[in-house]
């Protein structure tokens, strides 16, 4: 999605704070709604119970392995399928406080921002981040720096509709908002 | 301003006069919907948000179409919440077991969505209805619940792309094969937020039920929305149906386009996509080596009375191979009885293959029909992720209902011609 005003304020994200330290996982491509939560766990709707199972069918032990504050880290099509908000669901559930990639399906796009699970666009830092690196990200500004090698990226720039919806703490409070006047 | 249908329907339901793509608006929803899955979590957000009524309790339809009938308690749970949720609001478009369908068959079949409307689901196939010549495509639960609260929705007015199909398809060939070859050709992501227009001489000679196949996958090229103009076929189908007033709408000319593919019908054969992504597409003559354990022939895609008959005509006086289970899922009620009044059930039976009560049920690997480790089926439905139907180590083949009947009495992948079925027509 490209930025209707050259902008970039990322502004306050609801649930985050504005710099997250954390460890990166790493995903190739299409990494489907499936992938991040199977459709057998959907008889459940709470955090904790979708994140006992996040990413099982990619990795039966990454339930296990992820920490929270550890970051997701994706090539290009993060979220296809479903629209299941299962999927920022168990990833919040997990305790997983943001997403980088190279592009983001559709609906996982606007279903990260209407629930507030921080989410950012930038292809360089994507292939200059490895699993495992510790990488530091300040949501204020976009800028991704990666402590592990030493290298800065930047995320494209938020357009500034979404930034509203950011700063209204999610789409319901913004609705709410809205019809209220 | 010339404008493409999208932007038009768009313009419309934003209350002005025109859009361009990369507007971000607020629109008017006409029509709002959740499943079982999706409808439990927007109620809790809903109610959570402190929202007490809903904004017209006509415009919403909740439907209980995956796990049902209940496949367990915890299922059984999120059904009753939708139930008393209705209940409490007067929403009358909530089915249970016995009315109910699967969704992107239900709704347009029952007269709730139509030309020229703005749907959104909490369902990625919520984009079937383009083949209305509606705008219509999947959101999340929290924006379902901010719409069944406002009748409001979000978008930012995606770029259109436009498809065209030339000239006559070849026998057998329908709607699912020529989405599976767009998405073979484009990938999964190629469409990626964008409006796909399907339009040409073969979409206008297709039934309703072969468009409702091609618009049902055009999230699976990423697209945000896939739509087909009305024309003479849709306004014949909505006629006497549709609820409420149709709105027709055409793309104007010279709206403008971000790319454009235009291909020859005939071209196009029948197509299989392969494991694990729906662009992984291939002919289906040349997968003949791929042995399969199960057969589904059902599903948003391809449950209707027209993808029935095509299985049937293949499975007429023939077996489905002792290797492999077929289950065939009619995807709503009416077309459960009309398939059953045309005798097509006798047929199935007869193939000894067995009959599901409309749900989704294998389709998400949810139930009706899981497949084991190292399992392979062939069905009519659209996606084919990993252990999209069961087991992580499942296969799925994505195929039309010609192919999936063929390949359940062949005992691998196959063509009606490649198992000697004779043309009816
Ligand atoms: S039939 Fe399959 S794709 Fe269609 S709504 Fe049900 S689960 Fe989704």
């Amino acid at each position: 999605m490209s930025a209707s005003a050259p902008n970039n304020e990322l502004g306050a994200v609801p649930g985050g704070s504005a710099v997250i330290t954390g460890h990166a996982w790493t995903f190739g491509r299409d990494v489907d709604t499936d992938l991040i939560i199977a459709a057998r766990y959907l008889n459940m709707k709470t955090a904790e119970e979708l994140a006992a199972h996040l990413m099982e069918d990619a990795d039966p032990e990454f339930p296990q392995k992820v920490r929270p504050g550890d970051i997701l880290v994706a090539d290009e099509n993060f979220g296809c399928g479903s629209s299941r908000e299962h999927a920022p669901m168990a990833i919040k559930g997990a305790g997983i406080p943001l997403v980088i990639a190279k592009s983001f399906a559709r609906i996982f796009y606007r279903n990260a921002f209407n629930t507030g699970l921080p989410i950012l666009v930038a292809p360089e830092a994507v292939d200059g981040i490895d699993e495992g690196d510790e990488v530091e990200v300040d949501l204020s500004t976009g800028c991704i720096r990666n402590l592990t090698s030493g290298k800065e990226f930047e995320a494209e720039p938020l357009p500034s509709f979404m930034q509203e919806l950011v700063s209204a703490g999610g789409l319901l409070p913004f609705l709410k908002g809205r019809v209220q006047g | 301003m010339a404008m493409t249908i999208t932007e038009k329907i768009l313009a419309r339901a934003a209350g002005r006069d025109t859009v361009e793509p990369g507007d971000l608006i607020m629109a008017r929803v006409d029509f709002c919907l959740g499943n079982d899955i999706t409808a439990p979590v927007a109620i809790d957000e809903f109610e959570k948000a402190g929202f007490d009524t809903v904004f017209d309790p006509e415009r919403i339809a909740l439907i209980p179409d995956h796990f049902t009938p209940n496949k367990d308690i915890k299922t059984a749970q999120l059904v009753k919440q939708m139930r008393e949720f209705s209940a409490r609001h007067g929403i009358t478009h909530f089915y249970d077991v016995g009315r109910v369908g699967v969704e992107h068959a239900l709704l347009p079949e029952m007269g709730l969505v139509g030309p020229g409307d703005v749907v959104i689901g909490a369902d990625s196939h919520t984009c079937t209805y383009g083949a209305l010549g509606a705008f219509a495509t999947g959101v999340g639960s929290t924006d379902l619940a901010g719409a069944m609260a406002t009748g409001q929705v979000w978008f930012r007015v995606p770029e259109s792309v436009k498809f065209v199909f030339d000239g006559e398809l070849s026998p057998w060939v329908t709607g699912k094969d020529l989405i599976l070859y767009t998405i073979g050709n484009i990938g999964v992501d190629g469409a990626l937020y964008l409006a796909m227009e399907f339009t040409g001489s073969a979409i206008s000679g297709l039934s309703m039920d072969s468009r409702f196949s091609m618009a049902n996958m055009a999230i699976e090229a990423g697209g945000k929305n896939g739509i087909i103009a009305a024309d003479a076929t849709t306004r014949a189908y909505v006629e006497g149906r549709f609820r409420r007033e149709p709105v027709y709408v055409e793309s104007d000319q010279g709206a403008g386009y971000a790319w454009e593919r235009r291909w020859s019908a005939a071209d196009i054969p029948l197509m299989v996509a392969k494991p694990h992504l729906p662009s992984n597409t291939q002919p289906a003559d040349e997968l003949t080596g791929t042995g399969i354990d199960q057969v589904i022939i059902g599903s948003c895609t391809n449950g209707r009375i027209e993808d029935l008959r095509m299985a049937a005509e293949v499975l007429r006086g023939q077996k489905v191979h002792k290797d492999v289970r077929c289950i065939v899922i009619p995807a709503t009620q009416a077309i459960w009885k009309q398939a059953m009044d045309e005798g097509l059930f006798d047929v199935f039976l007869e193939a000894e293959a067995v009959v599901s009560a409309p749900t989704c049920g294998p389709c998400l690997g949810g139930h009706m029909g899981i497949l084991a480790e190292g399992e392979v089926a062939v069905a009519t439905t659209n996606r084919n992720f990993v252990g999209r139907m069961g087991h992580p180590a499942s296969e799925v083949y994505l195929a039309g209902p010609y192919v999936a009947a063929a390949s359940a009495v062949a005992g691998h992948v196959a063509t009606p011609e490649q198992i000697g079925t004779r043309r009816a027509v």
